[in-house]
């Protein structure tokens, strides 16, 4: 069999502050780069051509600056790989870092997230996989295990597959002083579950989330998520875009309420927060399950300031005719700036990027391969005054809320009238 | 001696050769595989999966003989075989 040489992507020259995008597509990695301006993007790619990349990340705790990518071939396998130099090198182990034991009786399909784990954790790092699994390293990536507790529910056996696979998509890490164990997943069709010791028992957190295609549409579990946001520095409140329905939790999963308010449609993919405000995020409406693209024809980010009581179309710059899009759940990410920048792709090919909190979007660019991972980053972990401040005030609370004297249980003995 | 054709993708995993001239003589597809490992890890974790199942997008011959219409991976390998690993018309 011929094989043709692909060139190697040329490499992308980057310091402190600018802005970083790491772009999965079903034909490979591309990288985007860009001063804080975000006017102008070099870009840099396809890295592992031929391959899917699900799942991309990058770590920059510790002083690092390590790119992490999971390209999945339909002949080989899925795999983990990382590069040091914003990808001039990667580094692909021989013996693929991601596998299950033998006596798990699975064998990897696919790499769905990889998240870095608590900022005062810097080696430890999270994949969620398919069949839906949690792996965890706690030496920054040179090895990896299987997450027994998870693995050995007794729910795990009852979980289905949704259209992408029975994939664990959603790995939330808890950054607060307060909840250091805290782990939040979802798959579909799993649904959400949490682990409050750092994951060595797990609970189904899927009380008010709907799931329609069963007879019993509030189940313990088994709801289909497509995907979870939280906000870092309101770590407890989370927003759920549903195989139908769209949620948010202020108690961490402990309880979810609806917030479909003023969307055409609560099914969708993806769903992301802004970094400084916790009452703000981002999804991308699609018509129904049936049909999977952009209601109307418009190209639509929908976008919430008030925690999801009302939602607000944006349009400016976004095709409004013709644009029977899908955004697929991983294919949306925000950076740290002030205004934030939003960004996601489609199953077209279009990356588009908002530099004003998502007022407006522009194109990026096009003609990229189908687009299934977006994630952004600002090298050098700059963040914006507010998103500083933010985190700073949830901070203060925490330690304040530690450091103050536990209240005696005794019940207060009344004055005497 | 037994060969093993190495295709394009792999061959980054074998120092870039072709073709792994075994030792030994393996009896079986699986054997040739286990063998390949010993100096070649990366090469068997992509073409069987962590259960010791060939892949579905990948073919393996020896000589002619597709070992998906044989034995699997429990195919016999004869003297002086020529065993090639090749990706599926599928993917990319």
């Amino acid at each position: 069999m011929p094989m043709k040489k692909i060139p190697t992507p040329n490499a992308l020259a980057a310091r402190d502050g600018d802005v970083v995008l790491l772009v999965g597509t079903m034909k490979g990695l591309f990288l985007f780069r860009s001063t804080a301006a975000r006017r102008r993007w070099d870009v840099a790619g396809p890295y592992f051509p031929g391959t899917t990349v699900y799942a991309a990340a990058l770590d920059t705790r510790g002083g690092r600056r390590r790119l992490w990518a999971a390209p999945s071939s339909m002949h080989f396998g899925a795999e983990l790989a990382w590069s040091d130099d914003l990808g001039r090198r990667w580094t692909r182990p021989e013996t693929p870092l991601v596998r299950f034991p033998e006596e798990a009786g699975a064998s990897l399909k696919n790499i769905w997230q990889i998240s870095p784990g608590r900022a005062d954790e810097p080696d430890t790092l999270y994949c969620g996989v398919e069949p839906s699994a949690l792996f965890e390293s706690r030496d920054a990536g040179e090895t990896w295990s299987l997450n027994e507790g998870l693995w050995g529910h007794p729910h795990r056996e009852k979980w289905q597959p949704g259209g992408g696979g029975l994939c664990l998509h959603t790995v939330l890490v808890d950054p607060s002083p307060s909840q250091p164990g805290r782990l939040t997943v979802a798959s579909s069709t799993g649904g959400c579950y949490r682990s409050d010791d750092g994951g060595r028992t797990w609970n189904p957190r899927n009380r008010g989330v709907r799931a329609e295609f069963m007879p019993d549409p509030h189940p313990e579990f088994g709801q289909c998520v497509h995907k979870i946001a939280h906000h870092p520095a309101r770590p407890g409140r989370l927003y759920l875009q549903n195989h139908w329905g769209l949620y948010r939790s202020d108690d961490g999963g402990d309880s979810w309420r609806d917030i479909a308010n003023g969307v055409p449609s609560d099914f969708g993919f993806c769903m992301a927060t802004h970094p400084a405000d916790p009452d703000t995020a981002y999804i991308v409406p699609l018509h129904a399950d049936m049909f999977r693209c952009t209601p109307e024809g418009k190209l639509r980010v929908y976008r919430t300031r008030d925690g999801g009581r009302s939602w607000k179309p944006i349009t400016r710059g976004l095709p409004q005719k013709d644009a029977w899009e899908t955004v697929v759940r991983d294919a949306m990410g925000v950076d740290t700036l002030d205004p934030a920048g939003v960004y996601f792709g489609t199953r077209t090919g279009q990356l588009y990027g908002s530099r004003d909190d998502g007022d407006s979007f522009e194109l990026i660019t096009d003609g990229l391969p189908p687009v299934v991972c977006v994630r952004a980053a600002v090298l050098g972990g700059r963040k914006s005054p507010k998103a500083r401040a933010t985190a700073s005030k949830a901070t203060k609370t925490t330690k304040r809320k530690q450091a103050a004297p536990r209240r005696s249980r005794r019940p207060r003995r009344r004055k005497a009238a | 001696m037994v060969r093993v054709l190495i295709p394009g993708p792999l061959q980054p995993f074998a120092a870039g050769r072709r073709e792994i001239a075994l030792a030994m003589t393996p009896r079986t597809v699986a054997d040739a595989l286990r063998a390949v490992a010993e100096t070649h890890p990366g090469i068997r974790d992509r073409v069987v999966t962590e259960q010791g199942a060939l892949r579905p997008h990948i073919n393996i011959f020896v000589g002619a003989e597709n070992i998906r219409d044989a034995d699997g991976l429990d195919t016999r390998v004869p003297d002086e075989a020529e065993i090639s690993i090749l990706p599926a018309v599928s993917g990319g």
